[in-house]
């Protein structure tokens, strides 16, 4: 593992009033100030965050890293995304301990083999990297992938971005918090935000915990929270809260060499630096804000591990977690304004976030700062569910969300 | 797991049911007459409060039929 530097950041009282308040401290809302004072100059930002910072989803997910999604919008910035990840580590001058040691995502019936190879030769004209493989292929990748055909769902292939991966999510929050703090942007923590300001339909500012703050514009990244934020702006959203879990196993040698997602049976497996192996599934079915799911989600999980790895036969599960995650109708996010004017949102990343928190964070900068979308940004407007312009990643995405 | 209260089977383990979203959401009563506002709402946008919920559940693997609920979407708990 690498050092950590010997500094952070400070832990500033708010000022009462910002040019732009965000209103969440997970991987978006930090990424987006970065951004703000880096590549707009706009340094009179705050980030409030009602626990600690990046102590949400940011700290609960599974990490990987990928932008092979079918639809142009979406390859475009989930790519845009990949490529910052990839100078990352030098520009925040901090490793995130990017690995790009590539995503298998398998197919288990015929349908996911053609769903596999029109990805590959979509990602491919999109500029994606893309890779069909078949069996032997596999297993050559990812040796303990178990490629015989004798079991219920045998792998007859998949598809193979290589420049995909995982990275070092605690490292990467404290990387955006380090420079955005650098850069004046003040990270309030125990900052909850219960109200807005408003000026007829314009917001002004916030209510929190510690008192009014003034905005000029106010930004909400507050991932499975949006909606009961919103709500309280009188803005409806189109996301519904679901529990998403997570579990880890016990530190093991080096055994997995890549990530390996599969919809079919239903898993994702990687390895994490320090050796745990890290597994997720879908979402729980029912709305939720409890932090938790049902442990028969789990169970099947593991079912489909054992199945994909008799290798994991006897590892112990460590521990189990969830996080709350709002999924679209279309599985894809909304990044823009809303109708009440300086409100803007960034949320609906539903399972699959993380992997976009520079390019979220650097479109919705953007947008903050221009009150204008960004190219990459303008397809995942509110409006879409109006106009039925919708970007519908629903396992085109290669995850069922 | 939930443990969900089927009005005619009782008790039942959540594994038996397919869940089915907010409940008591109208069919448009003249949909001839909406706007492409309230057709985006009526077919994207759902309540999605932290706190009682009222939502329907169809007892898949049981009796099969649907029903509905109301369950706290902060601690799970079926208030009624
Ligand atoms: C188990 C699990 C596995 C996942 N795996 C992956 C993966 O492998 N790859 C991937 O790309 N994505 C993955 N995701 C999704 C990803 O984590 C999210 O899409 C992403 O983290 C969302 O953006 P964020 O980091 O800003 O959210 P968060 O980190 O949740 O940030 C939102 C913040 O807002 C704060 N907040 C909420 N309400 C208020 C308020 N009223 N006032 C102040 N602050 C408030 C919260 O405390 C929270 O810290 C996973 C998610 C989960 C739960
Ligand atoms: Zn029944």
């Amino acid at each position: 593992m690498s050092e950590h530097p010997d500094r952070l950041w400070r832990n500033p009282e708010p000022r009462s009033g910002y040019d732009v308040v965000i209103v969440g401290g997970g991987g978006h809302g930090l990424a987006t100030a970065y951004y703000l004072a880096a590549n707009h100059g706009i340094r009179r930002v705050a980030v409030l965050e009602k626990g600690w910072l990046a102590g949400g989803n940011m700290a609960r997910n599974t990490t990987i890293i990928r932008s092979n999604y079918l639809w142009d919008e979406s390859a475009a910035i989930y790519e845009h995304a990949l490529k910052l990840w990839e100078g990352l580590s030098a520009e925040l001058d901090y490793d995130i301990l990017f690995s790009q040691r590539g995503v298998l995502n398998l197919a288990h019936t015929l349908q996911d083999v053609r769903e596999g190879t029109r990805r590959v030769n979509a990602n491919r004209l999109n500029g994606v990297d893309a890779q069909w493989l078949d069996p032997d292929e596999v297993r050559k990748f990812c040796p303990i992938v178990n490629t015989s055909p004798d079991v219920r769902y045998p792998v007859l292939g998949a598809t193979l971005q290589p420049r995909a991966g995982i990275a070092k999510h605690d490292h990467v929050a404290w990387a955006f918090a380090r420079k955005a703090d650098e850069l004046g942007v003040d990270l309030v923590q125990g900052c909850e935000v219960t109200g807005f300001l408003k000026d007829g339909n314009k917001v002004v500012g916030v209510e929190t915990n510690l008192g009014p703050i003034g905005a000029g514009r106010v930004g909400l990244a507050a991932a499975g929270h949006s909606s009961v934020l919103a709500s309280l702006a009188g803005v409806r959203l189109p996301v519904q809260s679901h529990p998403l879990q997570a579990l880890v196993s016990e530190l093991l040698e080096p055994v997995h060499p890549c990530v390996v997602m599969s919809n079919h049976v239903h898993v994702y497996v990687s390895q994490a630096h320090k050796g745990e192996l890290v597994m997720g599934a879908g979402i729980d079915p029912y709305n939720s804000y409890a932090q938790r799911g049902s442990v028969h989600v789990i169970e099947q999980q593991m079912a489909a591990a054992l199945e994909l790895f008799p290798i994991f036969a006897r590892a112990h599960v460590l521990r189990t977690w969830g996080g709350i995650v709002d999924v679209t109708p279309d599985a894809s996010p909304i990044i823009g304004p809303t109708p009440v004017d300086n409100l803007f949102v960034n949320c609906g990343w539903g399972t699959g976030g993380f992997k976009a928190t520079p390019a979220s964070g650097w479109t919705y900068a953007h947008t903050l700062a221009t009150g204008k979308a960004h190219p990459l940004n303008a397809p995942f407007a509110l409006e879409r569910f109006t106009t039925g312009a919708l970007i519908d990643e629903h396992g085109a995405a290669a995850v069922a969300h | 797991m939930l443990l969900i209260p089927c009005p005619w089977c009782g008790d039942r383990d959540e594994t038996e049911f397919h869940y089915g979203g907010q409940a008591g959401v109208p069919y448009p009563e003249r949909p001839a007459e909406l706007s492409d506002e309230d057709w985006g709402e009526y077919l994207f946008v759902r309540d999605n409060p932290k706190g009682p919920f009222a939502e329907r559940w169809s007892h898949a693997a049981g009796c099969r039929r649907w029903f509905s609920i109301v369950r706290d979407t902060a601690t799970h708990e079926i208030v009624r």
